[in-house]
């Protein structure tokens, strides 16, 4: 399991990997508390429920990030990590975090939305790798 | 950019050839090393664009065009909706109407140094910035939907505004043809608390002084001296346009493909402009860009109080709002025929020059005033647009500078307290939630402005008026 952030000019990249989709999915949600601010900054002290649905699991990871960033903007909170069940076109999580605290957490950028650039969803050799870029 | 696939029409302007399924050209204008320093990503997306079904004339790009998601930002295209022509979410972006607003403060550089430290420490406590900050306005649902019908004109209603500002903003302050009724919850739920917040990232407002004038007879009519100081804010629809471009991006992602348009990159995302999606896009938009004006009127109110709270002897006037991320329905000339087009402007200013009838007077024989932002450290310029552009790229240029690396390479070479001390050691007062934020927004991270815009002028988009320096910054 793991994840990174990828290159883009204006905006950023974000990728996670696991041994199965809905930890690919786990994996990107923090890549995506990294774009904001250090992941290990945020207590896991509140939980919120995410769900998402769509057929296609490349769309269906965007309703995944969009509905994160949605309780981010809306609770005014950053997540530490998200649990994830994928049900066929159907995933429920858990976010947990806390709300943001300017003076620990210094976040640099608010995220946007999730676009489909450099949208992947998928296997790669043994792995699943979810990935897109994140307007900033 | 690999030059050898494109042909040099004149010193700024190179020509993407039509081929494969293109259905107009591509344009850039831009100088050989600003091209040469662009993105591959960009020659994708101009060509990409120009495959849209109704594209007319060609897909350009600014001086500043870099990687966008589908189109690239710099990145400007018309639609012609009874050729089949389509409206693009992915052409206009998540921020909705992000846009520039100049302020005269009727005070000059010697008046306002001594005080300066203090004025930008009130404006930081004054105006919400960053991640996580709320307005002091909280929004029903009714009252919601007078905004986003209404605009800045709703602004100045509430007493949030001067009515004398509304001439100087595009669209006479109030963007025709919005359906509040069609925004979503979601949307609604993500701005009922950000109304009069700059947001984070790019946005931010800053004094600067009138550095260099250019034209001095434009500069006079827009009313700029030297030493002058001025107010530059910068933001756009927040939450309410982020949530609308995250909504129609899918949505029309599905729907090109339900109307078989096949789109080159998914985040072309479009429909047909008469389909009940494009319609019901524009509607939505245009809510969003009022929201944008509504925004950058109330923080302009903020600023207001500050200063008479600070320095009651300025007073601050409105030169113009601009917005760089729009569709709008615009007539223009093309092939000697008056044409109702989308013109999509992404990250592009709109620069309608002399004799435009959509300009106040005052501006009628100079050209709209267009405004260039810069990045804490950087000059920021004020344009006029020109006349001739309109054949060039239906009046349109740059936006800004764009940015030279990653938020992440930025991190790894500046830390965000000594960019604070080196700038402040240069007379500009930085003020920050986010010492993060600041590295990631460290001035050199950003294309030279100044030779993005000397090409936006060799090009003949928009001609130089003057330069404004950065004496103090807000950053989200």
């Amino acid at each position: 399991m793991s994840w990174e952030l990828f290159y883009h000019e204006a905006d950023e990249g974000i990728r996670g990997e696991g041994k199965t989709l809905a930890e690919a999915f786990e994996q990107a949600a923090i890549a995506l508390t990294a774009v904001v601010t250090e992941p290990e900054l945020v207590t896991p002290r509140i939980p919120v429920t995410i769900e998402a649905t769509d057929d296609d699991p490349e769309f269906l990871f965007l309703a995944f990030l969009n509905a994160i960033i949605f309780e981010m903007a809306v609770r005014r909170m950053l997540f530490h990590h998200v649990e994830v069940t994928i049900q066929d076109a159907h995933l429920s999580g858990v976010a947990h975090g806390e709300p943001v605290d300017i003076g620990r957490h210094q976040p640099a950028v608010e995220v946007k939305g999730a676009t489909a650039t450099e949208l992947f969803v998928g296997k790669t050799g043994t792995h699943w790798r979810a990935q897109c870029v994140v307007d900033v | 950019m690999d030059l050898s696939r494109l042909i040099q029409r004149g010193e700024y302007e190179w020509e993407l050839p039509r081929k494969g399924n293109m259905r107009v050209p591509g344009i850039l204008y831009a100088s050989r090393a600003l091209v040469q320093a662009m993105d591959e990503k960009v020659y994708e997306q101009v060509r990409n664009v120009a495959t849209l079904p109704g594209i007319v004339g060609a897909s350009y790009a600014m001086p500043d065009a870099h990687w966008g998601y589908g189109f690239p930002i710099g990145g400007v295209a018309a639609f012609d909706p009874e050729e089949g022509g389509v409206v693009s979410a992915g052409g206009v972006g998540f921020d909705i109407s992000c846009g520039v607003r100049l302020l005269h403060t009727g005070m000059n550089i010697e008046q306002v140094r001594p005080l300066l430290p203090d004025l930008m420490d009130a404006l930081f406590n004054t105006i919400p910035a960053g991640v996580g900050s709320v307005g002091q306005i909280h929004l029903t649902d009714l009252r919601m939907s007078e905004m986003l019908r209404g605009g800045a004109w709703w602004a100045v209603e509430q007493g949030w505004g001067r009515p004398e500002d509304l001439d100087h903003i595009e669209e006479h302050g109030r963007m025709a043809g919005a359906t509040p009724e069609h925004v979503s919850r979601h949307a609604r739920r993500r701005q009922c608390d950000e109304m009069g917040t700059l947001g984070s990232g790019n946005h931010y407002l800053e004094l600067q002084e009138v550095a260099d004038l250019y034209d001095s007879e434009t500069a006079k009519r827009f009313g700029l001296n030297p030493g002058d100081v001025v107010i530059s804010i910068h933001c756009g629809s927040r939450g309410l346009g982020h949530q609308i471009g995250t909504e129609f991006l899918v949505e029309m992602a599905k729907a090109a493909k339900a109307s078989g348009i096949a789109l080159a990159d998914r985040e072309l995302a479009c429909a047909p402009a008469k389909s009940e999606v494009g319609q019901r896009y524009l509607g939505v938009m245009r809510a969003a860009i009022n929201c944008a004006l509504a925004n950058r009127e109330i923080i302009t109110h903020l600023a207001r109080q500050t200063f008479a709270e600070m320095m009651p002897e300025a007073d601050l006037t409105l030169l113009y709002d601009v917005s760089h991320n729009t569709c709008k329905e615009e007539f223009h000339k093309v092939d000697g025929k008056q044409r109702r087009l989308l013109v999509h402007r992404k990250g592009a200013t709109r620069a309608f020059g002399a004799g435009n009838e959509e300009l106040p007077p005052e501006f009628r024989n100079t050209g709209q005033p267009v405004l260039i932002g810069g990045s804490m450290g950087t000059a920021s310029y004020v344009l006029a647009g020109l006349a001739e552009n309109e054949e060039k790229s239906f009046g349109s240029a740059c936006h800004g500078s764009g940015r030279a690396m990653s938020r992440r390479q930025a991190r790894r070479l500046w830390q965000g307290r000594k960019l604070v001390d080196d700038l402040r050691d240069k007379g500009i007062h930085v003020r920050s939630p986010s010492m993060r934020g600041v590295a990631e927004e460290a001035p050199d991270a950003y294309k030279d402005v100044n030779e993005v815009v000397e090409s936006a002028e060799m090009a003949g988009l928009a001609r130089r008026v003057a330069r404004l320096r950065p004496l103090g910054v807000v950053k989200g």
